[in-house]
């Protein structure tokens, strides 16, 4: 089933929710016990970084989500602060992340073109998927647009990591892939039917 | 490209939905949960809600109307109301709410926006500066308890400090422009826009879509927020929740920020 990682952050039943109005089954995992007949995670996250990894490190999961996503290849999609900390390190804190996709997080602040823009990057952005690796936006081609609120982006170490981008001063990316390790930096949650559509496809493949 | 945001904003008030004119005389416009329906449907861009009792009387944060707006919404919330301490907002934070605005407590107690930033992040946090023009001239005067209340402070003064202290986005609300549908106070926008670099978001005064083109011709990417203009359709204010389509927002958009 697709599991929904409760760790403490971020908006677990804005999740549950969409799946429900699509007739897909979810469940919610606060503890490793809950980690049981997973099909798909949802790893969702708002804040700071460091403190996302705090809080994942003490909901005494971490292990098992390592294992099923590294092991077993789970499907899994990070969100937001959830998706930061897929990467190996980022600019806003010093723990280092859950390094399933490689690359690091970087502040626009440091970027020279988007240092003059307003922080956070808030409200709805035009997202490109690339089309060759976007099955997480079936349907959806020529007409992207999602809800972004952040600061910091993930700079992917390899650019076939990069399944989308999207414009704030510089292009960034808004979505990676590493073989069944997925990541969206905008809500899929918090933006109609673009995000169904995109948690839809996620549930599919 | 970034859009700027087109944002309905509802009060809550004896639990209901209501709309205020300058503050004043709340009318009952409908039930709160069923407005989020229709936006949903209307995908409109984010919701405010501001819970206009709470500070006033002293009252904890509607926890339970709270959680199912955040599990109704299809779309983010930024709320608003009786936010005096850290906790509060990280409860609200944790029943799926993305953005908690704080105002009175802001203004008494500055520390309490640090405070919340660093426990919540500082994308979520929202300062509402309640705004009115001074009767002796130029000036903006910071209000708060809707209103009734003068914090001596100017606006811009106090836009600046609350982006010092943690804010991740700013809504001024004009009140004398509150309800009247005649357009936003363009000159306190431009004045606010200009000494921040965080997103701001202008509510008071919004009667057409023309009043948002307005604003957004002059200030940008911002937010334009109201309530009248999306509870109420018509000369004679008759209650009904209406929000532009897609194609609106586009063509206004693109019209608002074509080069000149």
């Amino acid at each position: 089933m697709i599991t929904v990682v409760d760790y403490g952050l971020g908006n677990i039943r804005a999740f549950t929710n969409m799946y429900k109005r699509m007739n897909i089954a979810t469940q919610v995992a606060t503890r490793v016990g809950d980690l049981a007949q997973v099909t798909r995670i949802v790893l969702p996250g708002v804040g700071a970084f460091d403190h996302a990894m705090e809080l994942l490190q003490e909901s005494g999961m971490r292990p098992r989500l390592d294992e099923l996503v590294q092991e077993h290849k789970v499907p899994v999609l990070g969100v937001c602060v959830g998706m930061q900390i897929l990467a190996e390190s980022s600019e806003e804190g010093s723990l280092p992340g859950l390094g399933w996709v490689p690359g690091r997080v970087r502040s626009f602040a440091s970027e020279a073109r988007a240092a003059s823009l307003p922080l956070p990057h808030m409200g709805w952005n035009d997202v490109v998927p690339d089309a060759a690796r976007s099955d997480l936006f079936k349907g959806l081609a020529g007409n992207a647009r999602f809800y972004f609120l952040h600061s910091f982006f993930f700079e992917c170490a390899s650019a076939t990591d990069v399944v989308a981008t999207a414009h704030y001063g510089i292009d960034f990316a808004c979505a990676v892939r590493a073989g069944n390790v997925y990541g969206a930096q905008f809500h899929p949650e918090k933006s109609h039917h673009y995000g169904a559509a995109l948690l839809k496809n996620f549930s599919e493949f | 490209m970034l859009r700027p945001r087109i944002t309905p904003c509802l009060l809550l008030h004896e639990g209901g939905l209501v709309k205020t004119v300058a503050f004043q005389n709340p009318k009952y416009v409908g039930d709160p949960i069923n407005a989020v329906k229709i936006f949903n449907e209307k995908e409109a861009d984010e919701l405010i809600v501001l819970d206009i009792d709470a500070t006033v009387n002293l009252a904890e944060p509607d926890y339970r109307l709270i959680a199912d707006f955040a599990a109704e919404s299809r779309m983010p919330i930024c709320y608003g109301g009786g936010v005096r301490s850290t906790a509060q907002a990280k409860k609200i934070i944790g029943l799926g709410i993305e953005k908690v605005a704080i105002s009175a407590a802001a203004i008494e107690t500055p520390q309490l926006v640090t405070d919340i930033a660093n426990e919540i992040g500082r994308q979520s946090v929202v300062v509402v500066l309640d705004v009115k023009k001074h009767f002796l001239g130029k000036r903006y005067e910071v209000f708060t308890h809707n209103g009734k209340k003068s914090s001596g402070c100017d606006a811009v003064e106090l836009a600046v400090l609350a982006v010092e202290l943690g804010a991740g986005e700013l809504v001024i609300n004009a009140i004398d422009n509150d309800g009247k549908m005649q357009g936003y106070d363009l000159e306190l926008a431009m004045a606010i826009r200009r000494a921040v670099n965080i997103p701001v978001t202008f509510l008071g005064g919004a009667g057409t879509l023309a009043h948002m083109g307005a604003l957004i011709r002059q200030c940008g990417v911002v937010g334009a927020s109201a309530g009248s203009l999306f509870v109420f359709k018509g000369s004679y204010k008759a209650v009904l929740i209406n929000y532009p389509s897609v194609e609106q927002r586009d063509e206004l958009i693109r019209a608002s920020m074509a080069p000149s």
